[in-house]
């Protein structure tokens, strides 16, 4: 099995496992505790929110754990729309191209009274700084833009817009849910407020993540309940996930870089490889991406039978087609970069990992390519181009 | 898994896939902008139907019902045709996710939309309200 929807999940690391493992035979007290067994877990504990602090350049007393990214994101924005509420400021700012753990809790607090101005991205997927500072208002009570896109891989100008709301004394979150383990964050150097994570992207387990919160920035609860995560996120606190994800982020920030470079050379072959597929498209920008991020649209074709053509031949994959959302529109973030509906329902996502190799990749063009050409050989909308009844969106 | 094996089937090895050469009728139904377009080329002898073909941009259950509704079809009487319903072809193929419902009703239009356009042709009368539905567009569920 090729596997290349690191994006989705990864796989959970040797050095979580043991971790984890580790954590569960020996400091499996609640660490609210306070005899020894609690007191052991309450330590280790302690210690993964000190590797994860230091991994974004925070200080322990700013890390909340929580149950994941989408945990994190809805109590970033929340906290911060509570405040700013309590300030007489009830807009939001975000951008067209977020997560859905962000638009959905945007759109809910739409509901509850809040305005919301969702800033466009340009044909590459990145937001303009300009376009951000253009939203802010005198009541803009948060921006939130994620640092790196989740579909389409493309890293937004987040030390930029920090800086702008720093200026502006509003607070600012990040989504880094793709971004941390995979390209340098620093919560200093880049002016984040608020920052959410997420240990299954990165080789940790899945069902638990974090939040950073800047120092002296009120964080409201989501959960009601015990006095754990002093007091901002009830519920005994999931130690082994806790100490396999601290330990998966620290394994992957001491290999970032040779990771990284891998993944990048790898990254642009696989993009050069099926850039030769004719009527296809690189979706985001080529440089400022992940470096394990490919996403292409192929015109004629629809991405959920590409998937399971591809799972045939064990490449595993994504797509952006309707089909695979199990809603009615195709992805977003491929609508926001300008891509009409009839070419987003053809996408395919291929995200790399530190265990992919140069022979995956050889492997995985030639797949494509066979799809590709057989789906196209059966679809009316392909005959309808080729015999020039209809346009081409991608030249 | 998310389809039955016989869905499988049906999309990994399609049935008729392909056009008629000067057919006696053409149906065409979907939009691209949903995802979804079947065409079904039908070719009539003595009112039966000698030979269907289909083409498909969609998903894997798209694929699958037009496959098996040109299966379905086959030697038939062009009016028994006309009586293949979405809920039989998703009875044979043992099925379908709830949302992918619709691709069975895309299905069921494309034989249609290909005999009447085979009435058409022939100036063969019938009740138009046979075909009430197909003008409204197969597209009304992704609420457009």
């Amino acid at each position: 099995m090729i596997y290349l929807d690191n994006a989705a999940t990864t796989k959970t690391g040797q050095v979580a496992q043991q971790a984890m493992v580790a954590c569960m035979e020996e400091c499996w007290g609640n660490p609210s505790s306070l005899h020894t067994p609690g007191q052991r877990a309450a330590e280790v504990l302690e210690r993964a929110r000190e590797e994860i602090a230091s991994a974004i350049g925070a200080s322990a007393q700013e890390i909340y754990f929580t149950s994941g990214g989408s945990e994190a994101d809805n109590q970033a924005i929340r906290s911060a729309a509570a405040l700013g509420r309590r300030q007489g400021k009830t807009h939001l700012v975000s951008t067209a191209i977020e997560h859905h753990a962000v638009l959905h809790t945007l759109a809910a607090l739409e509901k509850e009274g809040f305005t919301v101005t969702l800033v466009p991205v340009d044909e590459s997927g990145i937001v303009k700084v300009a376009d951000v500072e253009a939203a802010l208002r005198e009541d803009t009570a948060l921006v939130s833009v994620m640092f790196a896109n989740n579909e389409i891989g493309t890293l937004q100008p987040v030390e930029e817009i920090g800086r702008l709301c720093r200026e502006r004394k509003i607070p600012f979150h990040t989504d880094a849910v793709q971004a941390v383990g995979h390209v340098p964050v620093d919560v200093e150097q880049q002016n984040i407020d608020l920052l959410s994570l997420s240990g299954h992207k990165f080789h940790g387990p899945r069902g638990v993540g974090a939040l950073y919160v800047r120092r002296g920035l009120p964080l409201f609860p989501l959960i009601e309940g015990g006095a754990q995560e002093r007091g901002k996120r009830a519920g005994t606190e999931n130690t082994p996930a806790i100490v396999g994800m601290a330990a998966a982020l620290k394994e992957a920030c001491a290999h970032r870089e040779e990771n990284a470079a891998r993944e990048r050379k790898l990254r642009d072959q696989l993009i050069a490889g099926l850039e030769q597929i004719p009527h296809s498209a690189l979706n985001g920008d080529r440089e400022r991406r992940l470096p394990g991020n490919v996403n292409f649209c192929f015109e004629g074709i629809e991405g959920e039978s590409l998937l399971l053509l591809l799972d045939d031949k064990g490449i595993a994959a994504s797509s952006g087609s309707a089909c695979t959302s199990g809603s009615l529109d195709p992805s977003h973030v491929l609508l926001a970069i300008g891509r009409p509906h009839e070419v987003a329902h053809g996408s395919l996502r291929l995200t790399l990992g530190e265990e992919t190799t140069e022979e995956e990749i050889t492997k995985t063009i030639q797949a494509v390519e066979e799809v590709v050409a057989y789906l196209r050989a059966m679809s009316p909308v392909w005959r309808q181009l080729q015999k020039g009844e209809r346009a081409y969106v991608i030249q | 898994m998310l389809y039955s094996e016989k869905v499988m089937d049906h999309f990994r090895n399609p049935r008729n896939v392909g056009e008629i050469e000067n057919p006696d009728g053409v149906g065409e139904v979907g939009n691209a902008k949903c995802g979804d377009i079947m065409r079904i080329t039908l070719k009539v002898e003595d009112g039966v139907i000698a030979d269907a073909k289909f083409t498909t941009f969609g998903c894997g259950s798209a694929i699958a019902t037009s496959s098996i509704a040109t299966e379905m079809i086959m030697g038939k009487p062009v009016e028994e045709a006309l009586e293949l319903s979405n809920r039989a072809v998703v009875e044979a193929l043992d099925g379908l996710p709830t949302h992918k419902i619709h691709c069975s009703v895309l299905a069921e239009e494309a034989v249609k939309a290909a005999v009447k356009d085979y009435y058409d042709k022939n100036n063969i009368t019938y009740d138009p309200k046979i075909f009430c539905g197909l003008e409204c567009g197969s597209c009304h569920h992704h609420g457009e």
